[in-house]
């Protein structure tokens, strides 16, 4: 990386401010794009969940016998009584001042749970997340650097074997096994949920920490795969290159080649999967927390599928739709910074 | 004209034996291909050796929640039916709809690569745009949103993972394309008049098969942990039997909290080998294909 930049600064001393008003350009139609995404999944998310068969007011008053009055009152309440592009336009207008609609479940406005579920989510996925980058990167490496050997040949069968297991199904098992205790093994982690209540200070963060081993082993578990076969074939294409001949040459420890030379230039591909993948985390948190009773934002969506608690569910779709078009706007924007040959 | 045609069919055997041959080299693939094998034969066997009344509910043999024993060699679920005979005819569901998901996929896929490919400007952009789109949403949010406003059947599930994971395809089957026609035996049969579908359907498909060959297997995996899923999140639907299904009753029927393993255990291991099996066999016909992707190296 050092090296590259050295030769790119030495050679276009002269189109440097080209360049940069080049990456203001790339910038703007990145988040422009963005925009837009945003956009169809806001338009994508109303009218998906009109198409649903029957009548929103029945799922509200769940059976119960009513009469046409209040039923006519639910509508004007929840604004169903007006004309689709009238309820489409108040829907945009209102979601872009953060008004989500209300819940048919809780009666509290949408954003108001999604907010109270997101810190729970952070938590949960951002430390999966740091834990399972961190191990695909470090054992995608070793495995392309020593590829073929037996140690390679168990990294990819078990990444390959993780990654072809259904995530809630390991989810159980881990409950079973850790949570609920089977045979000579005590219970020795909670079988779901994120506390167990009562504890303050110290004590609350131990207890929550406890609470998420579980959960945290599972995602990991089924999520390092993805990122440790795409370091693993990132490296491997940059093996064959002649600057890695050069740097041995050179007479570097092959530690040192590996380090400074081979995977920051593998790196560059990782960055942008790792991102892409996200979306399929968001798969995977749904399910985990589902399975964990763990209150955050996807066991909320498993509730509000259960109903279905419409506008609930609306919301939540728009929330993590929009979270992976950010994640990879943002993998977009600094990919050029990590990279000088794209976007100029 | 039988001559040409008797030469074609000869070198399209001959490259078959070469792909074949190399394929062989491949012993995660071989394995892969041995379990595919192994499953395709239980499930269309299924009629004969445990026939459609082990699903029966009025019916069930068993009593409830039974230990694993010599006459229920998996136990019995909460309605006292043989889990065996039920993981047996649940690898119906599960290959029939991870096939026909996986063969929709490919199908929407291929076609807008190979149109986005060989037709360029304003058409080209704006299909591209919307399979990045699709590309950037979380496939299993989108799959359960379709699930969630179509009526609970097969046809709903296999509707919803077949339109929400083609994007894949579409991309690399697009860059396939324009690599082959950028060959000069297009410009070639461009010059010799060839129209726009001759062009795509004689010269780019049979050089994109291979690939669409490879993607409909990887495919496959991911449609079948994706059917899944969803019958596991109660959105399958509820008359048939499936290896998701079978999760899904087993968590409401307490199965966790009471440690009831072998109601758990059977299904996820089939469910985690059939996935297995495909994308062994998909990655070793993807590095036959393709030895640069360096996959099988």
């Amino acid at each position: 990386m050092a090296t590259d930049t050295a030769v790119a600064k030495a050679q276009a001393p002269k189109t440097e401010r080209r360049a940069g008003s080049g990456y203001v350009r790339y910038c703007a139609g990145k988040v422009g794009g963005a925009v837009v995404s945003l956009f169809a999944v806001l338009v994508t998310s109303f009218f998906l969940f009109r198409l649903i068969p029957g009548d929103p007011v029945k799922y509200m008053t769940g059976g119960r016998k009513v009469s046409n009055e209040q039923l006519a009152a639910y509508r004007r309440e929840f604004g169903l009584d007006l004309p689709l592009w009238e309820q489409f336009a108040d829907y945009c207008g209102k979601a872009l001042t953060g008004d989500l609609g209300t819940s048919y479940q809780f009666r509290t406005p949408v954003i108001d749970k999604i907010t109270e579920a997101l810190p729970n989510t952070l938590i949960l996925t951002g430390t999966a997340f740091v834990l399972y980058t961190a191990l695909g990167i470090f054992l995608g490496t070793r495995s392309a650097w020593r590829h073929g050997g037996l140690g390679d040949r168990v990294n990819t069968g078990l990444a390959l074997t993780l990654y072809s297991i259904p995530s809630f199904w390991l989810g159980l098992l881990l409950i079973i096994v850790f949570g609920v205790g089977l045979g000579p093994i005590p219970g020795l982690f909670p079988t779901g949920g994120m506390e167990s209540g009562g504890e303050e200070g110290f004590a609350y963060v131990v207890d929550v920490a406890h609470h998420l081993v579980l959960p945290v082993i599972t995602l990991v578990a089924v999520e390092y795969g993805q990122t440790l076969l795409v370091t693993r074939s990132a490296l491997l294409d940059e093996m064959g290159s002649d600057y890695l001949t050069t740097a041995r040459a050179k007479g570097l420890r092959d530690d040192l080649v590996r380090r400074r030379h081979a995977v920051p230039n593998a790196m560059l591909p990782t960055v942008t999967l790792i991102f892409v993948n996200l979306g399929r985390t968001v798969a995977g948190v749904i399910l985990v927390e589902t399975v964990f009773s763990w209150p955050g934002l996807g066991g909320l969506f498993y509730q509000a599928l259960s109903v279905p608690d419409l506008p609930l569910v609306q919301g939540l779709f728009f929330v993590f739709a929009a979270t992976v078009i950010v994640m990879n706007t943002v993998a977009d924007l600094i990919y050029p910074l990590l990279d000088p040959r794209v976007g100029r | 004209m039988t001559t040409a045609a008797a030469l074609t069919w000869q070198r399209r055997r001959e490259s078959a034996a070469r792909f074949w041959k190399q394929y062989r080299r491949h012993r995660a693939g071989l394995l892969g291909l041995a379990a595919l094998a192994l499953f395709v034969v239980i499930a269309l066997t299924a009629p004969l050796t445990v026939g459609s009344d082990v699903a029966s509910v009025t019916e069930a043999p068993g009593r409830p929640m039974e230990s694993p024993s010599a006459e229920f060699p998996l136990g019995t679920d909460r309605f006292g039916r043989d889990l065996l005979g039920l993981l047996v005819w649940g690898s119906r569901v599960s290959l029939l709809v991870g096939l026909l998901a996986a063969v929709l996929s490919v199908l929407i896929g291929g076609l807008v690569g190979i149109t986005a490919g060989h037709f360029r400007g304003p058409y080209a952009t704006v299909v591209m745009r919307v399979t990045d789109w699709f590309l950037v949403m979380p496939t299993l949010v989108l799959a359960i949103a379709l699930a969630t406003v179509m009526s609970r059947s097969l046809g709903t599930i296999v509707l919803a993972i077949g339109v929400t994971i083609w994007p894949t395809t579409a991309r690399l089957v697009r860059a396939q394309t324009l690599a082959v026609e950028s060959r000069p035996y297009i410009e070639r049969a461009k010059a010799l008049g060839g129209g726009h579908w001759h062009i795509m359907s004689r010269h780019v498909l049979p050089n994109v098969m291979p690939l669409i060959l490879a993607q409909t297997t990887l495919m496959i995996s991911t449609s079948i942990l994706s059917e899944a899923t969803l019958a596991f999140l109660g959105l399958g639907d509820p008359t048939v039997v499936s290896w998701g299904g079978m999760l899904q009753e087993a968590r409401e029927a307490g199965a966790v909290s009471s440690g009831d393993w072998w109601y758990l255990v059977p299904p996820g291991i089939a469910i985690a080998v059939v996935a297995l099996a495909f994308t062994l066999c998909g990655r070793a016909v993807e590095s036959v294909l393709n030895p640069r992707l360096g996959v099988g190296r």
